[in-house]
């Protein structure tokens, strides 16, 4: 059992990446990962969003008629999404406001929802909600990284803290335009892919 | 009972139904009042940003407000501040909704359908002495009514700040109007030329500093032509006589903000 918690819990982190090998949840990955701070907030909102649908769909799983069982796990999300929407108003109103649509589009999140379809239908709700956190790890794991590299050189700074001294205020370093427009994303998580699978080469998808 | 029986069906889809609504909204009426305050005090930020008295590092947002910021109403019909109006508790947005306080505008640049009969205006005082004066303005964008204040200079003619404090633009393109370096651009322009016409805008394009209308103009968005229109045709609507217009030509004819 224990092993299998861990396997559920940080598989998701290298093994089993939402992002990097289910290739799930990119276009948010490209929208809010010009800022770290945005980053965070948007890490913990789609693991409180993951875990917790995870456990509600698996804890009436047994219940849900198949017929409806997209819509039922779609309105477990929605209205997941509208309470974290609401708390983030109500404790971190600039970050939401920068956040704007992008809170909301986590029910549209393909994370989210695969991972109810295919883990929470079928296991019991405490493995669901480890597995639901560990996937919303993984999505933040790329998040992080893709917000480092992007803060850090399109902008100079990490958590608006200055670290590379901008031309425009009197430094040495020429911010990367590129790195503040969604291609960049595109760029990093290409090559974060490309180093994985350098490393865990069973992840390579063979042609044909 | 089976799981697939119409029966059960609409069973589990009522009291899902049932269940998250109830969640939804008791989070929503339960999280309104500390969304209120922290928007009214996002507000007071902003206002003091436009005053030019906002830092990151500032934290008795309330202290400095109450220190250095008036606010007033006055009726934008005859241009008189209003006297009877509770200044703490007007609303300008809601005035704006309800029709016995709010008029249909006719000519409507900024596509905002009705205007309050009163108005906020701000007055920021350091040392003693009105430095700016701040008008809210608010207007279409693209998506979007974008709500943001105009800071102008005593002369009641030089722009110091333009902030908008809500909006829902496309970020990175229509978004663009809260860049620090667009928002630059706008201290120092004129609000009105010689002979007293209203000539502020956001042109499409670049400013030529060669152009004798520079100091009326701002940079156009690229990628976001609608915005940025709708920003010009906000302040013209706001700075005309069916705007703080009427206001802005009694205090002149006073000899100035006191």
């Amino acid at each position: 059992m224990a092993g299998k918690i861990k396997d559920v819990l940080f598989g998701p982190l290298f093994n089993d990446n939402p992002i990097a090998l289910q290739v799930l949840g990119i276009c948010s990955a490209l929208a809010v990962t010009t800022k770290m701070e945005t980053v965070m907030i948007m890490c913990l909102a789609v693991i409180a969003v993951t875990g917790c649908s995870n456990f509600a769909v698996s804890l009436i799983r047994n219940h849900i008629p198949s017929s409806i069982r997209i819509i039922v796990q779609m309105t477990i999300i929605a209205s997941l999404v509208i309470v974290v929407d609401q708390l983030l108003k109500a404790y971190f109103y600039d970050v939401s406001k920068q956040l704007s649509v992008f809170v909301g589009l986590i029910i549209t999140n393909c994370i989210v929802m695969g991972r109810a379809e295919a883990f929470a239908m079928k296991n019991p709700p405490f493995l669901s909600f480890l597995d639901g956190i560990g996937n919303g790890l993984g999505y933040s794991l790329i998040l992080i990284i893709v917000g480092m590299f992007r803060e850090l050189f399109g902008s100079g700074s990490l958590f608006g803290y200055e670290i590379l001294t901008l031309s425009t205020n009197g430094g040495s370093y020429v911010a990367n335009g590129l790195m503040l427009l969604p291609p960049s994303a595109f760029f990093i998580i290409g090559i974060f892919i490309w180093v994985l699978r350098g490393f865990k080469t069973d992840q390579i998808e063979h042609e044909g | 009972m089976s799981n697939n029986s119409i029966g059960k069906t609409f069973l589990v889809a009522s009291l899902l139904c049932i269940v998250c609504s109830v969640i939804v909204s008791s989070a929503a009426v339960k999280l309104r009042p500390t969304q209120q305050i922290m928007k009214a005090l996002d507000k007071k930020k902003n206002i003091l940003a436009a005053a030019g008295l906002y830092s990151p590092d500032l934290s008795d947002i309330d202290g400095v407000y109450n220190e250095s910021i008036e606010a007033k109403v006055i009726d934008l019909e005859t241009g008189d501040y209003s006297l009877d109006v509770d200044v703490a508790s007007f609303s300008q947005r809601d005035s704006a909704k309800d029709v016995s306080t709010s008029i249909e505008i006719e000519n409507d640049p900024a596509g905002i359908g009705r205007r309050s009969k009163l108005a906020s205006v701000y007055l920021v005082k350091k040392e003693g002495r009105v430095d700016r004066l701040i008008l809210p303005v608010h207007g279409k964008g693209l998506w979007s009514t974008l709500y943001g204040f105009l800071a102008v200079d005593v002369d009641l003619n030089t722009v110091k700040a333009l902030n908008f404090y809500e909006h829902a633009e496309t970020p990175g393109l229509g978004g663009e109007v809260d860049n620090p370096s667009w928002k630059a651009q706008w201290d120092g322009k004129r609000i009105f030329n010689e002979s007293g016409h209203l000539k502020l805008e956001v042109i499409k394009g670049k400013v030529d500093p060669k152009n004798p209308q520079a100091m009326h103009q701002v940079d156009g968005l690229s990628g976001a032509t609608i915005t940025a229109r709708g920003v010009s045709n906000m302040l013209q609507y706001w700075l005309s006589d069916d705007g703080y217009g009427k206001f802005i030509s009694k205090i002149k004819a006073q000899g100035g903000l006191s």
